[in-house]
């Protein structure tokens, strides 16, 4: 029970990875998008993307949260005490973000849409890092089981500044995909070729840092490095298949008219990479140290935690997933024009 | 209670529990005021859309699609300082949840499940507004309301776990098993979890009428502006009258099973049959300096009958007894909080009362302006109220088990990160400020789809919120 909770901790991380990855990387290309008057359709487009369902896909992190802190506190504890600058600044950086996303939506000068949209923009960058630097220094082994680990070198050290890069990169991939079937579905051929151009550019260099960064790994947290290819490597062959094929289907003028092959095998290419992260550290929770049976809560809070992951598969992947299909069919807009 | 503190005597404090405490006292003082709007605004929402529907009334339609849109502005900043305080619960104090997080942990855990609902839900009603057919657009509002009351239940049964905790068993200070369902409906749980839900819905209600009247007061007195003023109002009034028959109760739950709080709200030092209740005032010294006493007050409403023995801060162990500040801190924010909720119920009172003499007939100007005020009175009302709770809980962070001072963080330095947090949320403040003013003057110049279930038309001039 105490691995299947690990495992529902893992999936929620990986879900949001794709769905709140896709997110916060439209502030990657809000932010190029241009001045006021270039920019104007892109981020139309954006708003239009992720309004209806930006609240719901950051859900996956407070899930992420409280599944940790109920079922596995003492693995917690020592990350809130270890990684504390970056997890600061990345729950800021969320403040600052949706706020500034739900300001620009409603405000009328563009001096003030300007304001909220970097706002927004700036911090789609940085929280991703700093998400991606925590999980550095947590798969790298820097957070001590006891906790108060080094403040500073558990998240600026290579395998972190790896996990920043790739986050910030994976995301901004995931949001041209999705981007690309959203500009394909409203009819928008322009903004299509746009964000196809961003798709290919991200996955050449998210493919190019993922590949060059195993050799980080390698130097820098070998037994995550000799893991990931003992146990993980058909995750690492799947997500470079799937980073390909998606590659090709950008690109190939027949499946141009397919975006819907696109999505699922982007977030396949980014799911296995998550999955791969936690395949390689298990059985243990902070890297090499504190095994999830060691950091587990009591039986009968792994039972509740159990239930409740039930109940939430019957209750909200449903109802996830009429938002979506709405969102996709384009039943989901504004009141006003 | 348990009488031997080992770790009471241990001097000193962390350098970090000021800043903490202030972080936290900030930024769940400032989401508490979101709070209302998520849990109360959706329902009130409903309501002029019922009536959009079942009337054919174009101004309620116009009003609720109007509170939908501030709603999802309000939802966003509510959902996202939401997710600070859960960073916050790590930061600030990784004592709490890495000793008691299994249990502690678990309401927030089926908290999780209500809000992904809430958030799913939420979008899907103020987004479907044009494409969604009138009724199942109605419906997709329904879970939304159900989920707050959830969301509300779950992280008030994580608070009143914190007063009141039980459904552990211990070993060496480690929790070793654990009653899911004590942990959930623990001692003070549906006491604080009704008295929550009726306060967000009386903050929401009076706020949104205040809304309205203060257009009213500015000449604004068409029946747009009315009807955004009697539908709020009457669900502010509703829920403040409920309070007051439920505050009554809480008051006597904490007298029997709170009573260093209790103590501490009636600031009585010492304990006594015939103890007054006090009104105002402070304590210096140990003894009650400035207020003005009601004989037999406290020991009248607690028990029914003037010699109830009601126990004083002296039956507190002397190592855990608040110090004079937090008690006069916690005796006024329960002085402020009941005043404001009977003024509030006045205010109810007043509004009965002209409705049931003449439901045709202008409101008063004394009336409007009560009512404008209301909204504000209201808030200070539930931040008191908050104060009560978390400020009477003190020097515990988990009463009788976990001192806020062991639950605290103890690396590095957090005067940066609460600074953060000032010059951010300030921010935020204003950007809130100036959306809601956007919307106000988008309005004011009739830039609006009035008829979102039919084909678009141009948006008729309407008046301003």
């Amino acid at each position: 029970m105490t691995t299947f909770i690990a495992c529902v901790l893992l999936v929620g991380i990986v879900l949001y990875g794709v769905f709140g990855g896709a997110d916060f990387g439209t502030g990657l290309w809000d932010l190029t998008a241009g001045g006021a008057d270039r920019g104007a359709r892109p981020r139309a487009l954006i708003d239009h993307a992720i309004g209806p369902v930006w609240e719901a896909n950051h859900t996956w992190l407070i899930f992420c949260l409280v599944v940790l802190w109920t079922g596995f506190p003492t693995a917690f504890a020592a990350i809130m005490t270890t990684l504390q600058i970056p997890l600061g600044i990345a729950a800021f950086g969320i403040v600052l973000r949706g706020s500034g996303f739900a300001f620009r939506k409603v405000s009328m000068h563009t001096a003030e849409q300007r304001l909220n949209g970097i706002a927004f923009a700036s911090s789609s960058i940085i929280t991703p890092f700093c998400f991606g630097a925590v999980a550095g220094g947590i798969a790298s082994g820097r957070v001590p089981t006891s906790g108060h680990g080094d403040r500073l070198t558990s998240w600026l050290n290579p395998t972190s500044i790896l996990g920043g890069v790739l986050a910030v990169l994976t995301c901004g991939y995931l949001a041209a995909i999705f981007l690309i079937a959203e500009a394909h579905r409203s009819g928008q051929p322009d903004l299509d070729r746009w964000a196809r151009r961003r798709a290919i550019a991200a996955a050449v260099a998210t493919g190019g840092v993922a590949a060059g960064g195993l050799f980080i790994l390698d130097h820098d947290a070998h037994r995550l490095y000799a893991h990931l290819l003992d146990t993980g490597w058909p995750l690492l062959a799947a997500s470079a298949g799937s980073g390909v094929a998606a590659l090709v289907a950008t690109s190939l003028p027949r499946l141009r008219s397919r975006p819907d092959i696109l999505r699922p095998l982007g977030a396949l290419a980014v799911a296995t990479v998550l999955g791969g992260w936690g395949v390689a550290q298990y059985p243990y929770l902070l890297g090499t140290r504190l095994s999830i049976t060691a950091g587990a809560a009591p039986a009968a809070t792994m039972s509740a935690l159990t239930i409740i992951t039930v109940l939430a598969v019957v209750l909200v992947v449903p109802s996830l997933c009429w938002l979506f299909l709405l969102t996709h069919r384009g039943q989901l807009a504004d009141a006003e024009t | 209670m348990n009488p031997i503190l080992p770790s009471v005597l241990a001097a000193g404090e962390p350098a970090q529990l000021l800043p903490a405490r202030e972080q936290m006292a900030f930024t769940l003082g400032f989401h508490i005021i979101l709070v209302p709007f998520g849990v109360a605004f959706t329902f009130i929402t409903m309501m002029a859309n019922y009536r959009a529907i079942r009337r054919d009334d174009a101004e309620a339609l116009l009003l609720a699609q109007r509170w939908s849109k501030v709603a999802a502005v309000l939802f966003a900043v509510g959902a996202v300082s939401g997710t600070v305080l859960s960073f916050e619960l790590g930061l600030l104090w990784p004592g709490l949840m890495g000793r008691f997080g299994a249990a502690y942990g678990i309401p927030f855990v089926v908290e999780g499940i209500f809000f992904f609902l809430e958030a799913i839900f939420v979008a899907i009603y103020i987004y479907g507004w044009r494409r969604l057919s009138p009724w199942p657009h109605f419906w997709s509002g329904l879970p939304v309301v159900l989920a707050g009351i959830g969301g509300t239940f779950s992280v008030v049964a994580a608070n009143s776990w914190m007063n009141t905790p039980g459904g552990i068993t211990l070993r060496d200070g480690r929790v070793v098993d654990v009653d899911v369902w004590q942990v959930l409906f623990n001692d003070a749980f549906w006491y604080e979890a009704i008295h929550m839900l009726l306060a967000a819905y009386v903050v929401a209600g009076f706020t949104v009428a205040g809304v309205y009247a203060a257009g009213m007061l500015r000449g604004r007195r068409d029946r747009y502006h009315r009807l955004g003023l009697l539908m709020p109002l009457t669900v502010g009034s509703v829920a403040i009258g409920l309070q007051i028959v439920m505050g009554d109760f809480i008051a006597r739950y904490v007298f029997h099973s709170e009573p260093a709080k209790f103590a501490a709200l009636e600031a009585l030092p010492r304990t006594r049959t015939h103890a007054p209740e006090v009104l105002g005032g402070a304590i210096v010294n140990g003894k009650v300096r400035y207020g003005i006493p009601l004989p037999d007050g406290a020991s009248l409403l607690s028990g029914f009958s003037p010699s109830t023995r009601v126990r004083g801060l002296d039956a507190i162990p002397t190592g855990v007894r608040p110090a004079d500040r937090l008690v006069t801190i916690v005796h006024l924010a329960f002085d402020v909080m009941v005043g404001t909720g009977f003024a509030l119920a006045g205010l109810a009172l007043w509004f009965a009362l002209s409705w049931w003499r003449s439901r045709a007939a202008a409101p008063k100007l004394w009336f409007l302006r009560a009512v404008a005020v209301s909204g504000f009175v209201s808030i200070v009302s539930l931040e008191s109220g908050w104060v009560v709770t978390e400020v009477g809980r003190q020097p515990w962070t988990v009463v009788g088990l976990l001192l806020t001072r062991d639950a605290v963080q103890t690396s590095g330095n957090l005067w940066p990160l609460f600074a953060g947090a000032l010059v951010i949320y300030l921010g935020v403040t204003i950007g809130a400020w100036y959306a809601l003013r956007a919307l106000r003057h988008r309005w004011a110049r009739g830039l609006d789809t009035p008829a979102p279930y039919g084909p678009e038309d141009e948006a008729e001039p309407v008046a301003s919120l």
